[in-house]
């Protein structure tokens, strides 16, 4: 603490990934892929009695150059797995990704020949949330461990 | 059997006009299900919408029989509003040639549902202004309803998404 | 005149080739109903892909738009970004395990599914509901419209631009999740409806809930009366959109909410009564311009008759069971189940049978939902599984409308169209 010491007050000594790290997951901007009832339970989870916006995820961005985060919410057919792949292609880096619902998660009930049975077929999923649908606070819960996965495992040189 | 009152000229109508057409009248819980020949089909549509004012298309419903003979089936859910009844008519198609006329001339609503009925069975429609398929991709070969089509589909037949990115796009 | 093959030509990574071809092709070949001149000598026409993914179609539906500046030439719709073989699957289910799937087509009025499929197998088994159950079906039903039709007004407006009312409908919304969570343990996709009856019992307690909130949502909406009646920019993007003529929408196949803004008042609780309808005193809202703004006034009226409705229902619903007695038509109560043995082996024959319709008949049942008139036609063979089942699905219809009306509107107006159709992906995919 030598150099706290000798800078005195009002100054924070700190890694430079911890602060980046604490910018990115308390700033964590969604996309929400709503595909079908999953993404009812998504404007839930961003309408006011579960509200997303406090933690950090104040505006939900359905531009993808402006999000980091990829919420599939619903399940998706093979014809409209194309469009969500080149979606999560336009997304910049760092981005993460959650399987919102047991369909997308691994297809869930449906089990036929319309529907890919789970995103991580084609999507490099970072959490998964089940429920059918699963209420706004499994959702909120997920987020937060996306935020702690931010704040742990991520790091600036990643970025280069 | 005992129809109402309404069914009964009317299928009296029908059969006076088309005799031979008129293949089966069968009702079941109030639906009154009229089966007609393939031939006269699109005769027996006009004149119901003409005559009997049969204005609104309410659905069309394809159906597999999985017989040898006469395979596929489908099923017109039409509505005069003028005396609040609904009718079904049903007629059947064979498998060699899965061929119907289309009824769009008759009623335009019937452009989707012809289509979902291609898109599902294969059954074509001479005469439809778009012939295509509603729901699955064009490159998708097979026709998911049939019987012998496997509920977890042919793995291949829809191609998953690459996941590397192209460079030049 | 601008060929197809220039989306070809451009190298970029297509997926579906030739899915993407004939789509743009038969959007060429389209025969509009509005005069559009061949020659465009300073190539000024665009295709415009409103895609799958945007914010304003309802789910994921996708829109080709030739637009000459801002005037919609031609579109072409595609659809089936959600197929997944419903009706399939159906074919492999008993009757009672397709419930849920019913709950996840139209997914925004839930409970209405469930019961429209109910009574269509109710019908094909000939099994009588007892009269609780169909009073606690009513409540659902009708709970389940005003749900949609909130939703349909937050969605609307937000897209017009008043971004704050969806968060005012969201709040009324989410009174109604919890008296879905207490009736039946679901916020939304509940399947609480059983063939023959309901799975459990209404308590005081979700009655009294169901009341206050009736109550309370009459003042909002007076409230959001207030709000757009006479609102300037409101009535600007929503009057003289997309109109649509009576002859038009009969022949179009146009049912539902918009049907009865043309005039036409056809409405499948007066025209083939189900549950208690017939008993209930209530009206059906009509309009006669066929614009947007007339389908925006006949929903809100709808959702007055419909507190009409469950007001009604609350003063008048019975003591009694809940389910019929029938062993081989309805499943055993949970009492029975647990305490006697006859109990435990009539549940386990339902979950493995399931209902036995007689071989070789069909019928259907349609019920009006929120979206319009939703039918179940069933196929049976004798066993527990249907042999097919076809789902009338109302937004299906009401997107082939909005391919016909959208020819000759402004770019812009394809959101709000979109908007005062209501249609639902889950339930027009399938």
């Amino acid at each position: 603490m030598g150099l706290e010491a000798a800078l005195g007050d009002g100054y924070l000594t700190t890694r430079i990934d911890t602060l980046v790290n604490w910018g990115r997951s308390n700033a964590v901007w969604p996309m929400p892929m709503g595909l079908a009832c999953c993404g009812i339970e998504m404007m839930a989870f961003a309408g006011p009695k579960y509200d997303v916006s406090r933690f950090g995820s104040e505006v939900f961005r359905f531009s993808p150059r402006q999000s980091d985060l990829m919420i599939v919410a619903g399940w998706c057919t093979f014809k409209m797995a194309h469009a969500v792949r080149r979606i999560w292609d336009q997304m910049p880096d760092p981005k993460w990704c959650i399987a919102m619902g047991a369909c997308a998660s691994t297809g869930g009930m449906h089990r036929s020949y319309g529907v890919v049975q789970g995103v991580d077929n084609f999507l490099p999923v970072d959490a998964y949330v089940s429920g059918c649908p699963p209420r706004p606070d499994a959702v909120i819960h997920a987020l937060m461990n996306i935020q702690e996965k931010i704040k742990t495992q991520h790091s600036v040189l990643l970025d280069a | 059997m005992s129809l109402p009152e309404f069914f009964q000229n009317l299928t009296l109508d029908l059969k006076n006009k088309f005799s031979a057409a008129i293949q089966d009248i069968s009702d079941y819980q109030g639906d009154v299900l009229i089966t007609v020949s393939l031939d006269s089909i699109i005769n027996v549509l006009t004149f119901l919408k003409n005559e009997h004012r049969f204005i609104y298309l309410c659905d069309m419903v394809a159906a597999d029989r999985f017989t040898s003979e006469d395979r596929f089936e489908v099923i017109y859910n039409i509505i005069s509003l003028k005396s609040q009844k609904r009718l079904f008519i049903k007629t059947r198609c064979s498998e060699e040639n899965p061929t119907l006329p289309t009824s769009t001339s008759i009623w335009p609503a019937a452009n989707w549902h012809e289509r979902e009925a291609f898109d599902m069975f294969g059954i074509q429609f001479e005469g439809h202004p778009d012939m295509r398929r509603l729901f699955l991709p064009e490159d998708f070969d097979y026709y998911p309803l049939r019987k012998e089509f496997p509920l977890l589909g042919i793995p291949g037949s829809l191609p998953l998404p690459s996941t590397t990115p192209d460079s030049k796009a | 005149m601008h060929p197809t093959t220039k989306i070809v030509e451009k190298g970029q990574p297509l997926f579906f080739k030739e899915h993407q071809e004939s789509l743009y092709k038969s959007l060429e070949d389209k025969h509009t109903t509005i005069e559009v001149s061949d020659d465009d000598p300073l190539n000024t026409r665009m295709i415009l892909n409103m895609g799958p993914q945007h914010p304003a179609t309802h789910g994921v539906l996708r829109v080709l738009l030739e637009l000459d500046g801002e005037v919609i030439m031609k579109n072409r719709l595609d659809v089936g970004y959600l197929h997944r073989g419903v009706e399939k699957i159906a074919e492999n289910k008993t009757y009672q395990e397709f419930m849920p799937y019913t709950d996840r087509m139209d997914y925004l009025s839930p409970y209405a599914s469930n019961v429209a499929f109910c009574l269509a197998v109710e019908k094909l088994a000939q099994i009588e509901v007892p009269d609780r159950a169909q009073y606690i079906r009513m409540l659902g039903c009708e709970l389940a419209r005003i749900s949609s039709h909130l939703l349909w007004l937050g969605a609307m407006v937000m897209d017009s631009g008043a971004i704050s009312m969806f968060i005012w409908t969201f709040r009324e919304r989410e009174k109604l999740y919890d008296i879905f969570d207490l009736l039946a343990g679901h916020r939304f996709t509940v399947s609480h409806s059983r063939i023959g009856g309901v799975a459990n019992d209404a308590s005081p307690e979700v009655l009294t809930m169901m009341k206050d909130f009736v109550q309370n949502l009459k003042s909002e909406i007076k409230g959001w009366y207030k709000l757009l009646n006479k609102n300037r920019i409101f009535f600007d993007r929503n009057r003289g959109i997309g109109p649509i003529t009576a002859e038009r929408a009969i022949e179009l196949g146009l049912t539902g909410a918009p049907l009865r803004a043309t005039g036409i008042a056809y409405d499948v609780r007066k025209f083939e009564p189900y549950l208690k309808y017939s008993e209930m005193d209530f009206e059906v809202p009509t309009r006669l311009e066929g614009d947007n703004l007339a389908r925006y006034y006949v929903r809100m009226e709808e959702m007055e008759q419909s507190i009409r409705i469950v007001e009604q229902c609350l003063e008048k619903i019975p003591k009694g069971p809940i389910r019929i007695d029938n062993a081989k038509k309805a499943y055993p109560s949970k009492d029975e189940v647990y305490f006697s043995m006859e109990g435990l082996i009539h549940d386990f024959m339902m979950t493995d049978t399931g209902v036995c319709p007689p071989a070789g008949v069909e019928c259907f049942h349609s019920i009006e939902a929120s979206k319009g008139e939703l039918g179940y036609y069933i196929q049976s063979d004798g066993t527990g599984h249907p042999w097919r089942l076809k789902i009338k699905s109302p937004s299906l219809g009401n997107l082939q409308v909005l391919e016909n009306v959208l020819d000759g509107q402004m770019i812009a107006d394809t959101v709000v169209l979109i908007g005062g159709l209501d249609p639902v992906m889950g339930d027009a995919d399938k």
